[in-house]
């Protein structure tokens, strides 16, 4: 029971600290890690949950956020190399050309 | 352990998910057939790509009334989930017709486009269909991501690098809310599948804190799909700066997507919670019309004021929402669709009027196009009147139902709002009749000289604004009859 405790704390704090980098740090590619952290967070609660609860369904769903991040990581970089082939520049700041 | 594969194939059910298998197979073959088509012809497969929607949408209509589910309950083929697969088929449709034009005038005329548009289309029926909380995840994330690729498509130039950056930035780290809220509600109740997440749901007196926090963080989830004010603030940067046909997808399709999901989600799984997240909706409802309709009235680039629009508008089926009775949630749907005719024309119009290098996007750039090109300021006008709520058109029709469901659930005040909102609204789309009609033209226009498919998708959208503004009864039952397996 205890134990169970200490790793929806664990995941929390994980999941917390993802959030917090997002919206603090300013490097796109630093902010997609911070993504992946609080993606891992998530992962950390199924599995503790699956365990706690005695049914496999939080690790099948592991697999498939797994899966998923992956993909996404492919996007991401792609979309990434794009704007800095433009703009010579990876900081989200320089994504500044519509403003209202 | 011996599997009997005859069984096997009858839990599994593929005919289930028919229209996605057909989207897939076709996407897959157009991306093949693409290398051996010059880049000069990428017109056909549009043709081709809507082909395979064509048939997604008929497989998918002949289960209409037959509820079948597949994958041991995971995902259903029911009345709700085909009428909104109906919508995405349909603005899918509308959008790859009027994306061969815009990409040759752009000059990134690759034909990658058309699997993309059909991959997303996919991610949004598995959202409509899924019944688990598994397949609503995947069909969200194969939905999101094709998009980031198509709101980055453009890859020259930098507003839609920009846009494809954001929208991939926001959008994942919403993804990371909505899971974290499927891991809580996992949690509280020991499963994913949303019916017997119900069943545990119901069964406790006081819901659960983590319950509670979870199905929090789920609407926030949808919320940013949907661009709901506190979570809109991507919308505007992501519609300028995609290509035009891909934001006219994007405020159409995923929206209803999204609304799908959360539909099925909240009234199914969570209807014992419905006192908490009733009033929450009210006021998410109130505050994303009002910021939307407010901040629409300062816009001079019509494809940002759209977008904003496109927020108030969510805001409008929100009302719908908050009110939870058939009347609203039939509302829904029935927007829902009014809303991808008519803002997939309006934004048809806008990739006639613009030029090379998406200039020539302001409303001032429509000055005189009332004279110039009489019949399309003219559907252009009927599109503008749907989007304000003027009647004869299927957008008065929609509002209505949608405010008188908030009647109907006691929320006067709310269906009050909604229809001063609704006012407001009419002076920036008022503005760019003004424009059109008494302003005489400044310059020329870019591309007025209407393609093929271009104008048969402006003549899909103007039917299908105008006919159900004139004759709503039929498509409100089918509506109501969608809404009836989930209430």
């Amino acid at each position: 029971m205890d134990n169970l405790t200490n790793y929806l704390l664990v995941s929390a704090v994980l999941f917390s600290i993802g959030t917090i980098g997002v919206l603090t740090r300013k490097n796109a590619i630093v902010m997609f890690m911070c993504i992946e952290l609080m993606l891992n967070a998530v992962n950390l609660t199924f599995v503790a949950l699956s365990r706690h609860l005695g049914n496999l369904d939080g690790q099948i769903f592991v697999f498939f956020i797994m899966t998923v991040a992956a993909a996404e990581a492919a996007v991401g970089l792609a979309l990434f190399i794009a704007f800095f082939n433009n703009r010579e520049s990876i900081d989200v700041d320089d994504a500044n050309l519509m403003k209202w | 352990m011996e599997i009997n594969v005859a069984q096997l194939f009858q839990t599994i059910n593929l005919a289930t998910i028919m229209p996605e298998i057909i989207l897939s197979v076709v996407g897959m073959a157009l991306l093949l057939v693409n290398v051996f088509v010059p880049s000069k012809s990428k017109g056909y497969l549009a043709w081709l790509s809507l082909a395979g929607l064509v048939a997604a949408g008929y497989t998918a209509a002949c289960g209409w009334g037959q509820n079948v589910d597949g994958f041991s309950g995971s995902v259903v083929l029911d009345n709700f989930a085909i009428f909104f697969k109906l919508i995405f088929v349909i603005a899918a449709g509308l959008a790859v017709l009027i994306s061969d034009q815009y990409m040759e005038r752009e000059g990134c005329n690759q034909g990658e486009l058309y699997p993309m548009v059909l991959f997303t289309t996919v991610g949004m029926m598995l959202m409509a269909s899924g019944t688990d909380m598994m397949t609503i995840f995947l069909g969200l994330e194969l939905m999101s991501i094709s998009l980031y690729v198509l709101a980055g498509f453009n890859r020259a130039n930098v507003k839609s690098n920009e846009s494809g950056l954001k929208y991939f930035l926001l959008g994942a780290f919403s993804t990371g809310f909505l899971l974290y809220g499927m891991a809580l509600v996992y949690g509280a109740t020991g499963y994913t599948r949303i019916a017997k997440i119900a069943a545990v749901a119901s069964q406790m007196g006081q819901p659960d804190i983590l319950l509670l926090i979870g199905a929090l963080l789920i609407l926030t989830g949808f919320a940013f799909k949907i661009a709901i004010v506190p979570f809109h603030m991507w919308t505007p940067d992501v519609y300028e700066g995609a290509p035009t046909p891909v934001t006219a997808l994007m405020s159409a399709g995923p929206k209803a997507a999204a609304f799908a999901a959360f539909l099925r989600m909240f009234l199914v799984a969570f209807p014992s919670m419905k006192a908490d997240w009733s009033d929450l909706l009210w006021i998410l409802a109130v505050l994303t019309m009002t910021v939307g309709n407010i901040t629409a009235l300062r816009q001079d680039n019509i494809k940002r004021m759209l977008a904003y629009s496109s927020i108030a508008h969510a805001g409008y089926a929100l009302v719908g929402f908050a009110a939870a009775n058939t009347t609203g949630t039939s509302g829904i749907l029935f927007y829902m669709l009014s809303y991808a005719f008519m803002n997939i024309g309006a934004f048809a119009i806008v990739v006639l009027v613009a030029k090379q290098g998406e200039t020539n996007g302001n409303v001032q750039d429509f000055a005189g196009l009332g004279h110039k090109r009489p019949a399309l300021a003219a559907i252009m006008t009927l599109f503008l009147f749907s989007l304000a709520g003027i009647p004869p058109t299927a957008g008065f029709i929609g509002k209505f139902y949608l405010f008188s469901g908030a009647v109907e659930a006691g929320y006067i005040w709310l269906a009050v709002i909604g229809v001063l909102n609704s006012a407001a609204s009419a002076y920036y789309y008022l503005r760019v009749m003004v424009y059109m009609y008494m302003k005489p033209a400044e310059e020329e226009f870019g591309w007025v000289s209407l393609t093929a498919p271009v104008s048969l998708a402006l003549l899909v959208s103007f039917l299908g604004t105008l006919i159900p503004g004139v004759v709503p009864s039929y498509l409100l039952q089918l509506a109501q009859a969608a809404v009836k397996v989930i209430s």
